[in-house]
């Protein structure tokens, strides 16, 4: 039996998402097609709007609404602009933000120096972030890329390309995690959890 | 790959992961006993995850792998880190050196071969030479002499590849196709062949031959270092087809 058209291109665009094979895809589609009407218009209103109303700002690159130049946190005075946070990704700004700990801006990334893939400088937002600092307004920049191989070669790169300008680089302190257990830990996290350990 | 087995312990080097569902990461895996497998490591990007440390792309690491219900894909149990090399990972040249050498390796296997311990072993020897921060160039160059003789393409460099006739001490021609250098004469009118300088093909006869710790000696000037570097990566993307994403990437970064 061949699937109305309609349904069938649903379920062919859902099966392009991350992470949904053809049964869940079939799954969801058949689940709006059931559902109250008001769930599959507010899905579709939303998916519209979702490229529509949004922009990056120009100056972070963090992802702001759609007709504005710089994001809220760009724009903020109250904001410390001296000190600036690099992370990889949106979402990494989300999760600092929750903290409420961290009061200067943000550079995004939008991804990651990857030797394997073949992602280079190039690909990512760092020529923007050298220029953000050759202003001079910016004194101390923290690398809070992922602690990975990729976010580890990302730190370094970013650490030979403001040296010149003399700012202030620190990287975010790496450990053993809440939770953690000494015994699991990995050569790598446990000796920099050794050279980084404070006075109680 | 045998079926039987429904748990098997790895000596593996970790060539590289993608993320995986919500919270975990497909690893790519060069092993000691079964070749290049894929394995899901489950749960590794949460924080408090116990493996994630130890199958970090170049990290050789003892592996408990199960084989899943269902898809049959091997699943991660247990990790211990047999060396991390972390002063590749405090050195983004020799992070993408350790790059390079995963990719040809990676390139040229295939997921579920037979195992080769020789393969492994001059994995886990030339990471530890960079590790150990020997020249990285000289690393890479004795590696792809060394990989293509364990894969079967050895190049020919003794005698023409083309007429059998012995290489001279003189200006030679290497021929993709051919497989080798080519003596001048028959080098001229072949298709795919790039001249070579005799001090290049002396080093790679060099490398050939000899045992690490005696190519290790070798110092050539930076010109003759340029010509091997660039004549290998063209020989290996004439052999795969296809370019490497490594090699770019190393120069942006050096």
């Amino acid at each position: 039996m061949n699937l109305p058209d309609s349904i069938q291109s649903l379920i062919n665009a859902l099966e392009r998402m991350p992470g949904i094979g053809p049964k869940s895809a079939s799954r969801l589609a058949f689940y709006l097609l059931r559902a109250p009407d008001d769930l599959s218009l507010s899905l579709a209103l939303a998916l519209t709007e979702l490229k529509t109303k949004t922009a990056f700002c120009q100056e972070c690159f963090n992802i702001t609404d759609a007709g504005r130049d710089r994001c809220d946190v760009c724009e903020s005075r109250k904001r410390d602009g001296a000190v600036v946070c690099i992370v990889e990704e949106s979402l990494d700004v989300l999760a600092l933000e929750r903290t409420g700990a961290f009061n200067g801006k943000y550079h995004v990334l939008q991804g990651v120096l990857n030797p394997i893939e073949g992602i280079g400088p190039d690909d990512l937002k760092i020529k923007q972030l050298v220029a953000r600092v050759a202003k001079g307004e910016i004194k101390e920049v923290i690398l809070a890329t992922n602690p990975s191989m990729e976010g580890d070669a990302t730190a370094l790169y970013l650490q030979g390309q403001l040296k010149p300008y003399g700012v202030h680089v620190t990287r975010l302190a790496r450990g053993l995690p809440m939770g953690g257990d000494l015994e699991y830990a990995d050569q790598n996290t446990l000796q920099r959890a050794l050279s980084g350990r404070q006075d109680m | 790959m045998p079926d039987s087995f429904r748990s098997v312990r790895v000596d593996a080097v970790v060539l590289r992961h993608s993320d995986y569902g919500e919270a975990d990461r497909l690893l790519s895996l060069y092993t000691r006993q079964l070749g290049k497998i894929r394995a899901i490591a489950k749960g590794v990007r949460k924080l408090t995850s116990r493996k994630a440390g130890h199958v970090e792309p170049f990290t050789y690491a003892r592996l408990q792998l199960s084989k899943g219900s269902g898809n049959g894909l091997l699943i991660l149990t247990q990790a211990e880190t047999v060396d991390a090399y972390l002063p590749i990972r405090d050195d983004l040249v020799l992070t993408a050196h350790a790059a390079y050498i995963l990719e040809l390796l990676d390139r040229f296997t295939y997921d579920d071969e037979t195992e080769n311990a020789t393969l492994f072993r001059l994995l886990t020897d030339t990471l530890s030479r960079l590790a150990s921060k020997s020249d990285p160039w000289l690393v890479s160059r004795y590696y792809e002499i060394r990989l293509l003789d364990q894969l079967g393409f050895r190049p020919q460099l003794v005698e023409c590849a083309n007429c059998r006739r012995d290489i001279k001490a003189e200006d030679q021609f290497f021929s993709f196709t051919a497989g080798g250098a080519v003596c001048p004469s028959c080098g001229t009118g072949l298709p795919s062949s790039i001249p070579i300088s005799m001090d290049a093909l002396k080093y790679l006869r060099h490398f050939q031959r000899s045992a690490y710790t005696l190519a290790l000696h070798a110092r050539p000037e930076q010109k003759i270092q340029s010509e091997v570097e660039s004549l290998m990566q063209r020989y290996f993307t004439y052999l795969l087809e296809r370019d490497l994403n490594t090699p770019g990437f190393l120069k942006r970064v050096k």
